[in-house]
């Protein structure tokens, strides 16, 4: 037995300890925002807060995570009342098949967290795990940049100005 | 009535308009469904109407409007992520004069929409978006013509508003009252004038898509979300790569793993079930180490571009002008070429199957449902009406992927569980094990300048497999040909111009006066090959636009000017000229190791017109590129969003980057060895470009023209281009990628 704590809910998983987190995730509590990329840590679908960093959940075992804190997107915000990061991929409309955002968005949060007013650089290199194959990159930046904005941070050196 | 008063009717009200000439709708071919690809749209029965409303001409196939008013708008093509959901509510609403949000659409199912074949070749918008428009048109004077009956008098004097018809001393109805004595089930006539373009309040407009809050906060929008009740998770069992088969697995052995349900075979086709995921997961590790072979020929030796240019060819020649042209002075050869390339799903292929009384449903990411309905019909040896296939968002698949496939192994698996709906999806390893692949290519040009500095002879051959393995039958899915029935492959066929396929976008719309352009068909494939996004254009507009600037240097003058000079389209001059001033072209100065380049083609030449222009540099010691500015232009007709075709736009270039500096799918003697992320790297964010900007020439009123894949061809050649001005040296071959530079310039002794 394995007591998890999610998006601020206890749950209490009798399974396998080794099971990695994405599959309780979807399979067990309905969440389905981290998603199934590669199973190999490689992409960053799958990608979810652990303790406000960034965790590839499909290669996480559940038993590293007992005293954790987990959060999916799903405890950012919802369709209706989006979180400020959801809010500004929804207002760049920074997604073509979408596929991979939630595990963006995860990893931007991640990143204003522990910086608020991150470099062009840093924001590169934070959101570089996860990959995007639409092509959807330039919008994912500039949403990344208008969440720095909307949350009180901002950024240093604009490579393009927020829209 | 006073002249503002007049006005205001116009614009916003939009008054109901019917001409009595013919060809008044918005004049757009029906037909050609897919670009080429797959088997092809049912018959037109009605070839004076617009778009595929040739093929389906009765309203209610488009348009149902519910007895509250609110209509359902019905499209033969799928949402692949490129938008299209919204681009054609947008369209619907505004020529049914509907409050956006009291219309809703039912995508791709074959059991609901009308059959438009594939989502391919850029077609979406003017196939289904012009017949969904000129659909919407004839509803909205069906339900005006029905007031007038009501009201006595004529419907010319009536206006529509937000889901109201209005008569001048003030009577109105409701859509819904005057839907309740209507039948649509009436063909659409072609003489019904769609609203004004300045009446129109979404179309040429931003409107956010509806698909975006749910997909970014965890609602079940995929495919791959699906849950429903007692469904069983399902992988299917087979060899590590394309060409290869297990030998000997111990299925008793696979069945008696932790979490195995049962193990289905058919055939050499087997899958497990399971209630969960996890085990299954487990269990394709014990999978992974049953021993393999190769049971397909052998793969050719070395880069397989070669064998593909070596193999028997049958050419066809799809431009021959002989015109007479000043003496050639100076001549230019040069051999393009490309690798093989994956399309790389991010989320791997899945498909949802239930078998139940006797019917199979499957939902699935597939591009053709239609198509994919017939070839699961053999599969399953059941009549087209036993199936129905509902499409499913799946992660982008820029092309025929493995969302065919597993289609196939889902059902066969269901079939085994009647009434447990069975979810099937691949691992990592397959999908990038088994995908057909985007063909490698070939291309071999000669050109020549007369004493004027002008094109006086272009040749242009392109070798390349078929562009399109789309599934009509059973033998073309992978399963079809595990399970022992003796289905075989479709025999590979061109797909003929003005489409084309491999020599899509062969012929450049510059003026030629002497050409020769050779599709060298190759019909034998040592690697199993499919549509990936562009098909020919990609590799056809890289050879074509560097070869253009091959000769513009060799004439010593500017690329730009030098591709307006062999221009005569004015809408194609406009494209380039608007991107030369928005980026500064004129103001551009190569330095050493950083330089600019510029790109254009129109897709397929039909579709939209797109520039492209890419300032980069290099970093001579690694042969790293940095790009630091990608910028385009598009004319893509009427601009239904600009937004969504800026995304689109914007996609294009960085997926062509990376294509083109960045990949190359590579084999050993048994399989292709590009098994994940590590082995086939494609672009991330650190490579993305600096900055980009897309600007949008909207050309109201005029037909709509297909975008979805029209940057990838230019953002190829401009890399190719402003990599050539950063560094002297012309990188032919791709990728060009930080490997081929470097060598490139040792080689020159430049460092």
């Amino acid at each position: 037995m394995i007591e998890l704590t999610i998006n601020g809910t206890r749950h209490r998983i009798d399974g396998d300890p080794a099971e990695p987190l994405l599959y309780v995730l979807r399979d067990d509590l309905g969440l389905y925002a981290a998603k199934f990329g590669c199973g190999l840590g490689q992409c960053g679908s799958c990608t979810v807060l652990v303790d406000g960093k960034p965790a590839q959940s499909c290669i996480t075992p559940i038993a590293a995570l007992e005293d954790r804190v987990v959060m999916t997107i799903e405890g950012l915000g919802s369709a209706r009342t989006p979180g400020p990061v959801q809010q500004a991929f929804i207002d760049e409309q920074a997604a073509q098949c979408g596929y991979c955002i939630p595990g963006m968005i995860a990893r931007a949060e991640a990143l204003l967290r522990a910086d608020p007013r991150p470099s062009e650089a840093a924001m590169r290199d934070a959101m570089r795990p996860s990959l995007c194959r639409c092509g959807t990159h330039m919008r994912i930046l500039r949403a990344v940049r208008r969440a720095a904005v909307a949350m009180g941070g901002g950024i240093v050196d604009p490579a393009e100005p927020v829209s | 009535m006073s002249g503002v008063a007049r006005r205001d009717l116009l614009r916003g009200g939009g008054l109901v308009v019917l001409f009595a000439l013919a060809g008044t709708g918005v004049g757009q071919e029906g037909g050609t469904s897919g670009g080429g690809e797959g088997t092809g749209a049912p018959p037109e029965v009605a070839p004076e109407l617009p778009g595929s409303l040739a093929e389906f001409p009765h309203l209610d196939a488009w348009i149902r409007i519910a007895p509250d008013g609110a209509a359902t708008v019905f499209t033969g093509k799928a949402e692949l992520g490129q938008g299209i959901g919204m681009a054609l509510l947008q369209i619907a609403a505004d020529e049914l004069d509907l409050p956006l949000e009291r219309v809703s659409l039912v995508t791709a199912d074959t059991a609901r929409t009308p059959d438009e074949g594939i989502t391919s070749g850029s077609q979406s918008l003017q196939n289904s978006g012009t017949a969904i428009a000129n659909a919407a048109a004839n509803v909205r004077y069906l339900l005006a013509e029905r007031a007038a009956q009501l009201f006595r008098v004529a419907a010319q004097t009536l206006t529509t508003t937000n889901g109201i018809v209005r008569a001048r001393d003030g009577r109105q109805a409701s859509y819904g009252e005057l839907a309740a004595s209507l039948s649509l089930h009436v063909e659409a006539r072609p003489d019904v004038r769609r609203k004004r373009v300045d009446a129109r309040d979404h179309i040429g407009r931003d409107r956010p898509r509806r698909d975006i809050p749910p997909k970014l906060t965890g609602a079940a929008a995929y495919v791959q979300d699906m849950r429903m009740p007692g469904m069983l998770h399902a992988r299917v069992i087979r060899g590590p790569a394309e060409g290869t088969r297990l030998t000997a697995p111990d299925f008793d052995a696979i069945a008696r793993l932790p979490g195995i349900a049962q193990v289905v075979r058919v055939g050499d086709f087997a899958a497990m079930l399971g209630p969960r995921e996890w085990p299954l997961v487990q269990a394709m590790l014990a999978v992974g180490r049953v021993p393999w072979a190769r049971d397909d020929t052998p793969l050719p030796q070395g880069d397989l571009r070669e064998a593909i240019r070596n193999l028997p060819t049958e050419p066809e020649v799809i431009l021959a002008r002989d015109a007479v042209t000043l003496p050639a002075v100076r001549r230019i050869t040069a051999r393009y070429d490309r690798p093989y390339l994956m399309h790389g799903a991010i989320g791997p292929s899945c498909a949802v199957a239930l078998w139940k009384d006797g019917a199979m449903t499957v939902w699935t990411h597939s591009q053709g449902v239609y198509p994919l309905r017939s070839a699961l019909a053999e599969l399953l040896d059941l009549p087209l009406e036993r199936i129905r296939c509902i499409h499913r968002e799946g992660a982008g698949c820029y092309g025929h992927n493995g969302a065919d496939d597993v289609a196939a192994d889902a059902a066969l698996a269901a079939r085994a569980v009647p009434g447990r709906p069975v979810k099937l999806t691949w691992t990592r390893e397959q999908e990038h094990g088994w995908e057909p692949l985007g063909p490698a290519m070939v291309t071999e040009l000669s050109a020549a300048l007369d004493a004027n500095g002008h094109i006086a002879e272009w040749t242009h051959a392109v070798w390349s497999n078929t562009h399109s393995t789309r599934p009509s039958q059973a033998g073309d899915l992978l399963a079809g040909l595990e399970v022992g029935r003796g289905f075989a492959p479709s025999p590979p066929r061109a797909i003929p111009q003005p489409n084309g396929g491999g020599d899509r976008n062969a012929i450049p719309l510059y003026t030629l006066p002497r050409a020769t352009i050779t599709n060298m068909f190759v019909p034998q494939m040592p690697v199993r090959v499919s549509a990936l996004r562009g098909l020919g254009a990609h590799m056809n507009v890289f050879a074509i636009e560097s070869m253009i600037d091959e000769l513009a240097m060799a004439a010593g003058g500017d690329p730009v000017a030098f591709r307006l000079r062999h221009l005569s389209d004015p809408r194609a001059i406009a494209v380039i000229r608007t991107l030369a001033d928005r980026f500064g072209w004129a103001r551009q100065k190569s330095e050493r190791w950083r330089g600019q380049g510029f790109a254009f083609a129109r897709y397929k030449n039909s579709g939209a017109y797109c520039a492209v222009a890419i300032d980069l540099r290099v970093e001579p010691e690694t042969g790293k590129t940095t790009v630091l500015r990608a910028d385009a232009a598009v004319d893509a007709g009427e601009t239904v969003s600009p937004d969504g075709l800026r995304n689109q736009i914007e996609g294009g270039i960085v997926q062509s980057i990376s294509w083109t500096a960045h990949e190359e799918v590579r084999f050993d003697t048994a399989r292709r060895t590009a098994f994940d992320w590590s082995s086939y790297p494609i672009l991330r964010f650190d490579a993305a470009p600096q900055r980009m900007a897309v600007h949008v020439i909207d050309r109201p009123g005029q037909p709509f023209l297909g975008a979805g894949e029209a940057s990838q061809g230019p953002a190829a050649a401009a890399f190719a281009n402003a990599l050539a001005r950063a560094t002297r040296q012309r990188l032919r071959s791709m990728p060009l990628n930080a490997e081929r530079i470097r060598i490139a310039l040792d080689g020159f002794g430049t460092r």
